[in-house]
């Protein structure tokens, strides 16, 4: 299978390594931003993105959104009940995903759709020589490849993270009107009178940051694979991992933030 | 028909400008361990065609990568159309790279575009040429390699060989200064080598261009030198034996590293060193 056999690495050498890997990472992701100053603009190839990026992982964002609203509004009506606070469960809903579910399972849903996908597509172009051979022939990689990914996922992913709110709604009103018998009125009132500025601005904050993420994760893991195709498939996961640990990750620091700066403190 | 060959050596622009096309000077890279290349110092000049030599991993397509600045040396200089490209930063360099034409090992066309698109890449990029022009230069270059009727196909849908020369025209599209060849009939048929090499020829005699040729094939670098391109017959034609020295080619041998031999078939040929007389054998 070509493989490379395994080799001990020194601990120095390791660490060089991963500084030099995380260098490398901030380097591609500055260029990718400091692009958007400079000509030529790729819009065919950046709308061409926005829609494999943004239209192509609506269904499964929309699936997994209806999903989680309804398991949500399942899972917590038993203990709602026991306190006779029912009637809040479209508060708790729309407050969850708001805030916290609906960018987080949208973030999650679209690295492992597109991270992966950027880092195979970016990843066979480098093993077949594609990407020197846009070089030699004088377009810069970053500008035709890695821009337009970075600016079509941030902002489909702000979309999607709204169409993923309404769908987790949508989900938790099915549990509350269908099975627990509410009013359907009851649940959007309380659901929608519940949300304040601060809540909508939480939730709209983290999808951008988690979008940069994951175009960028993919685009280096792809340009920076080695070893044919059995290095494509290790970018591959290697960037699904790396983006869906660093989008928890930046949640959790992004949510303290906020909350110091007492932006969404309740 | 002796009217076609090329002309002297003597009379290139190199030799009378004195600039060189490339330019090494003691230049050294290594991959970790690894010595790839130690001190290689050699010169292109103008109109010239040099084809280089080695064992595997004795650093030939090293030497292409580090022309186009795709790689960096560890130390040296490399001198291109009269640019260092070893000390240009990678934003700098596209304007020289869009001055050069390199047919990759693997063709490494866009896999996701279609023939037409991957010839005209370079001329709709730069944005600088309408779209009937570019239709136009388009069929011109794939006219060159014989491929017109490919237009609308898809690389996957091609052959190595109609890759190869797929890959050819869209290297020639915008007539560079500088053509570099990386085992173009490497994996083909003899005869479908010998249609790359009359490519070549046909480029190297008819536009002039300064070509680098990365080969493991000695008998088509020979054939590069004991050949010219007659354009009345379209054709290759032997050149005759005195008329040998005015055909612009060279040969550099590589070995660990180094430069081993700088010279013309001749030279080679009549070498008694033992590594070259057994690399020639």
């Amino acid at each position: 299978m070509g493989s490379e056999g395994f080799q001990f690495t020194s601990p120095a050498e390791f660490a060089k390594e991963k500084v030099q890997a995380v260098q490398d990472y901030c380097l591609l992701a500055a260029r990718s931003v400091a692009n958007l100053f400079s000509t030529p603009r790729y819009t065919a190839d950046t709308l061409q993105q926005a829609d494999l990026i943004g239209v192509g992982s609506l269904p499964i964002v929309m699936l997994a959104s209806f999903a989680i609203g309804f398991v949500l509004a399942l899972q917590t009506a038993n203990t709602l009940q026991r306190f006779g606070s029912l009637s809040m469960i479209g508060q708790l809903v729309s407050l969850s995903m708001v805030r916290e579910l609906g960018p987080l399972i949208s973030g999650l849903m679209v690295a492992g759709r597109n991270a992966s996908g950027i880092a195979s597509e970016l990843g066979s172009m480098t093993v077949t020589e594609q990407i020197d051979a846009m070089r030699a022939l004088g377009t810069d990689p970053t500008k035709k490849l890695v821009t337009p990914r970075v600016v079509s996922t941030v902002i489909m992913l702000f979309f999607l993270v709204i169409i993923s709110d309404l769908m987790g709604l949508f989900g938790g009103s099915v549990v509350a009107t269908v099975l627990l018998g509410l009013d359907a009125r009851q649940y959007w009132t309380s659901a929608w009178d519940n949300l304040v500025f601060d809540d909508v601005v939480m939730g709209l904050i983290k999808p951008p940051v988690f979008g940069f993420i994951i175009a960028t994760i993919g685009c280096f893991y792809g340009l920076t694979s080695r070893g044919g195709t059995q290095g494509v498939g290790r970018a591959t996961t290697q960037a699904v991992v790396a983006a869906s640990v660093l989008i928890l990750s930046t949640d959790a620091v992004i949510t303290r933030i906020l909350m110091l700066s007492n932006v969404g403190l309740r | 028909m002796n009217g076609s060959l090329p002309k002297p050596a003597s009379g290139t622009s190199a030799s009378s400008s004195g600039e060189k096309v490339v330019l090494f000077d003691n230049v050294c890279l290594a991959f970790d361990e690894n010595v790839v290349l130690d001190g290689v110092s050699f010169e292109l000049a103008h109109g010239e065609t040099k084809a280089l030599f080695g064992v595997a991993g004795s650093g030939k397509s090293v030497i292409l990568k580090l022309t186009l600045g795709l790689i960096k040396p560890d130390s040296g200089q490399i001198w291109v159309l009269g640019q260092e490209v070893s000390a240009l930063r990678e934003e700098d360099l596209f304007e020289v790279r869009r001055r050069v034409g390199m047919v990759f090992q693997e063709s490494a066309l866009f896999d996701s575009l279609t023939v037409r698109d991957n010839v005209a890449f370079r001329l709709i990029e730069e944005g600088q040429t309408p779209q009937e022009q570019i239709e136009d230069r388009v069929r011109e270059a794939l006219r060159f390699v014989e491929l017109e009727h490919t237009m609308d196909m898809l690389p996957s849908e091609l052959s190595g060989g109609m890759r190869r020369r797929v890959a050819i025209a869209r290297a020639i599209i915008t007539q560079p200064e500088l053509l570099l060849y990386d085992s173009p009939t490497g994996g083909l048929d003899p005869i479908t080598s010998t249609t790359i090499v009359e490519l070549i020829v046909k480029q190297r005699d008819v536009y002039k261009s300064s070509a680098l040729l990365v080969s493991h094939r000695l008998q088509d670098a020979f054939t590069m030198a004991s050949h010219y391109f007659d354009r009345t017959t379209n054709a290759m034609r032997v050149v005759p034996p005195d008329a040998r020295e005015r055909i612009p080619m060279s040969f550099l041998l590589l070995r660990d590293g180094k430069v081993i031999l700088d010279g013309s078939g001749h030279e080679l040929a009549a070498s008694r060193d033992d590594y070259i007389r057994e690399y020639i054998s």
